[in-house]
């Protein structure tokens, strides 16, 4: 077995199980805790239309906060933008997807791909430029910032090299591709890359409290 | 309870707040625990009431620093140890090594450091002294994270470890000891009511045995601007209801909640909810109160542990209703006012309608601030921080913002209904020889009242 047949079978399914498997043992730790019900007589409904309404506007700035984080929030939603497109709309990863699930849609063509994926990349540098700077990042960043950022922008890096080529195997390059983007399965439940799936409990659950409060979310 | 204070730095819970201008660190501390209890405490009491919400706030932060823009604090210092979501670090790091889904990994690999007493003892000035609880970086999470609802959770832990701002703890103490955070004994409401009933020629029920309001003050509103009594009576009387004060349970003001003791925070929420069920009240009005408003509209049925059998109101939301169903009358007022939100009713407690309703009914030149409403910069002395003396020469920093936010408005007269706030402003207003004054919104309705409802 070469190096790619192993990344590509193995490890990925590998990757994939405990992708799942992490996933759901962090979600159900939180999920299991004990809840309290609320006897305060509502002002609104605080259900799941209320949590439904907040994770869809917490991803906008409020007016009064706009100016003061327009760079990071630009380029995290150039960063989020374009890992989704990088991920499902380049269409060797589409074809990829349709032999796992069956399922195709249309994707955007490779220099378009190309094109977000770099400039994906930028706003990656710029978010860890900030974080080494910025003298409140500096102070509350840990291991899992650092390592999280890493393992994100390794199968960007990896991918964007592979038609670049640099005299080494298109095999080989594959391969190393996909064994990044193996660490980034393996490693996503576990640290902060979580808010993936943990965004819409926390930005629901604070939709539920204060809709039901009317109060500001 | 024995106490240990740093006696070179002795806290000023009896002298004049002017008087001596107190050194900025000092850590307090209550009861004899080993350092190694207070920890151990401190940490088991902030993760006993976790639940899905609150578990996820802490799995889910992502070190953005966005928290720190919203933040008075931080906006005005520039101190990163005033970020929001910093203030929580040692509790969010004992939740991932000993309660997260993954605690056994943390705890195998060594990621998250065991919290000591040194650190802790450091963060009773960012849990307390440097956060009002105001809640305005709950809004620009981009996670959705309440951080200020972690900020109250720590404080839980704080105090069991008994490791509070003296001077909160003292007055929390006092709270739960007379009933009253300023010692106010019933005979003494029961005095000063008398007084204002001479003073402003009002009929002021008390005591009565069933009625369908009960009626409770703030301390601070008894002991200074009891005129609050007359006002509040005044509009009630003019409402027509059947309403009354009562000697065994007036005071709203909750201190327990504020440092950080669920006990005492029950014991006073019981309080007022057992006299509103012994009288048969129909509605609890709450007084021009913030952190009141949060004690027993939001938190008072869960302290009862059942719906409560009355309503619960701040009295800016009772007087919007009379106003709006047309129960009182009030006359214009020719003036340009600005109102300032309390934290807690408006931006947490969800009642920041009220006041606009009322101040349009006065037909005033309401000058909106910049950003006011639910993103309105905080008085600086909510959460129990006014009583903190240590933290005042940053109170008063912070409360630049309050004043550039004011005087922005060009108002004639800036009001608000939170006496907390009330007096946070008065003794910032001294500190800068301001030439705003403060004053409270209901008593410009008991001022401008129709003698005439029909």
């Amino acid at each position: 077995m070469d190096l790619l047949e192993l990344a590509r079978g193995p490890v990925l399914q590998a990757a994939a199980y405990i992708l799942v498997g992490g996933t759901i043992w962090r979600i159900v730790g939180i999920l299991l805790l004990k809840e309290k019900p609320d006897y305060s007589e509502p002002r609104a409904s605080g259900g799941l239309g209320a949590a439904l309404k907040v994770i869809w506007t917490r991803a906008f700035t409020a007016e009064p906060f706009k100016s003061a984080t327009l760079y990071p929030k630009m380029m995290a939603y150039v960063m989020h933008i374009g890992l989704f497109a990088t991920i499902f709309l380049f269409t060797p990863h589409i074809v990829f997807f349709e032999g796992w699930t069956g399922f195709d849609w249309p994707g955007l063509p490779n220099n378009v791909i190309f094109f977000i994926g770099v400039a994906t990349i930028v706003s990656g540098v710029a978010l860890i430029v900030r974080r080494l700077t910025s003298p409140v990042l500096k102070l509350i960043s840990n291991f899992d910032d650092y390592f999280s950022w890493l393992v994100t922008m390794l199968p960007l890096v990896t991918g964007l090299l592979i038609p670049v080529r640099m005299g080494i195997r298109y095999e080989t390059l594959l391969a190393v591709h996909i064994l990044s983007v193996a660490l980034l399965l393996i490693w996503l439940p576990f640290g902060k890359l979580g808010h993936t799936f943990l965004v819409f409990i926390t930005r629901g659950t604070t939709g539920m409290v204060f809709e039901r409060r009317g109060a500001k979310t | 309870m024995s106490t240990t204070v740093d006696t070179r730095h002795p806290p000023g819970v009896e002298s004049e707040r002017h008087s001596v201008k107190e050194p900025e660190i000092r850590h307090d501390r209550q009861g004899d625990m080993a350092d190694e209890q207070r920890v151990e405490k401190a940490m088991h009491h902030f993760v006993k009431n976790f639940n899905t919400q609150t578990a996820s706030y802490l799995d889910g932060c992502l070190h953005c620093g966005m928290c720190a823009d919203a933040c008075h604090y931080f906006v005005r210092t520039e101190d990163p140890k005033y970020t929001p979501i910093w203030k929580i670090e040692l509790f969010k790091r004992t939740y991932k090594r000993q309660v997260g889904p993954f605690a056994f990994f943390y705890r195998l690999l060594g990621l998250k450091r065991k919290v000591t007493i040194d650190q802790l003892e450091e963060w009773q000035h960012l849990l307390y002294d440097s956060c009002t609880v105001c809640g305005r970086c709950s809004l620009v999470c981009p996670m959705g994270i309440d951080v200020a609802g972690m900020v109250s959770m720590a404080r839980h832990g704080m105090f069991k470890a008994g490791l509070v701002p003296q001077e909160l703890h003292e007055t929390a103490k006092r709270a739960a000891e007379t009933g009253s955070p300023l010692g106010i004994t019933p005979e003494k409401f029961e005095e000063r009511l008398e007084w204002m009933a001479d003073e402003h020629e009002v009929d002021i029920p008390l005591n009565v045995e069933q009625a369908d309001v009960l009626a409770v003050m703030s301390s601070i509103e008894i002991q200074k601007y009891p005129q609050s009594m007359a006002a509040t009576a005044k509009i009630l009387n003019a409402t027509g209801e059947s309403w009354t004060f009562r000697t065994d349970g007036f005071e709203a003001t909750n201190f327990g909640m504020l440092s950080g003791n669920t006990e005492w925070q029950k014991d006073a929420s019981m309080k007022l909810i057992n006299t509103a069920i012994k009288i048969g009240a129909k509605k609890l009005v709450l007084p021009e109160c913030g952190h009141a408003y949060m004690a027993m509209r939001w938190m008072g049925a869960n302290m009862y542990g059942k719906p409560l059998p009355f309503k619960v109101q701040h009295i800016s939301e009772y007087i919007a209703d009379a106003l709006n169903e047309g129960r009182i009358k009030v006359k214009k007022v020719d003036k340009s006012v600005a109102f300032h939100d309390p934290c807690q009713v408006s931006r947490r407690g969800g009642a920041t309608k009220a006041p606009r309703d009322i101040l349009k009914h006065l037909g005033v030149d309401f000058r909106e601030m910049k950003y006011g409403g639910d993103y309105n910069w905080c008085c600086g002395g909510g959460g129990g921080v006014v009583t903190i003396k240590r933290a005042d020469e940053l109170r008063y920093r912070v409360f630049k913002l309050k004043m550039d936010q004011v005087e922005e408005t060009k108002a004639d007269e800036l009001l608000s209904s939170c006496a907390n706030c009330r007096q946070s402003f008065d003794d910032s207003q001294q500190h800068f020889n301001w030439n705003y004054t403060m004053g409270s919104l209901m008593e410009m309705v008991a001022d401008n009242l129709e003698e005439d409802n029909s």
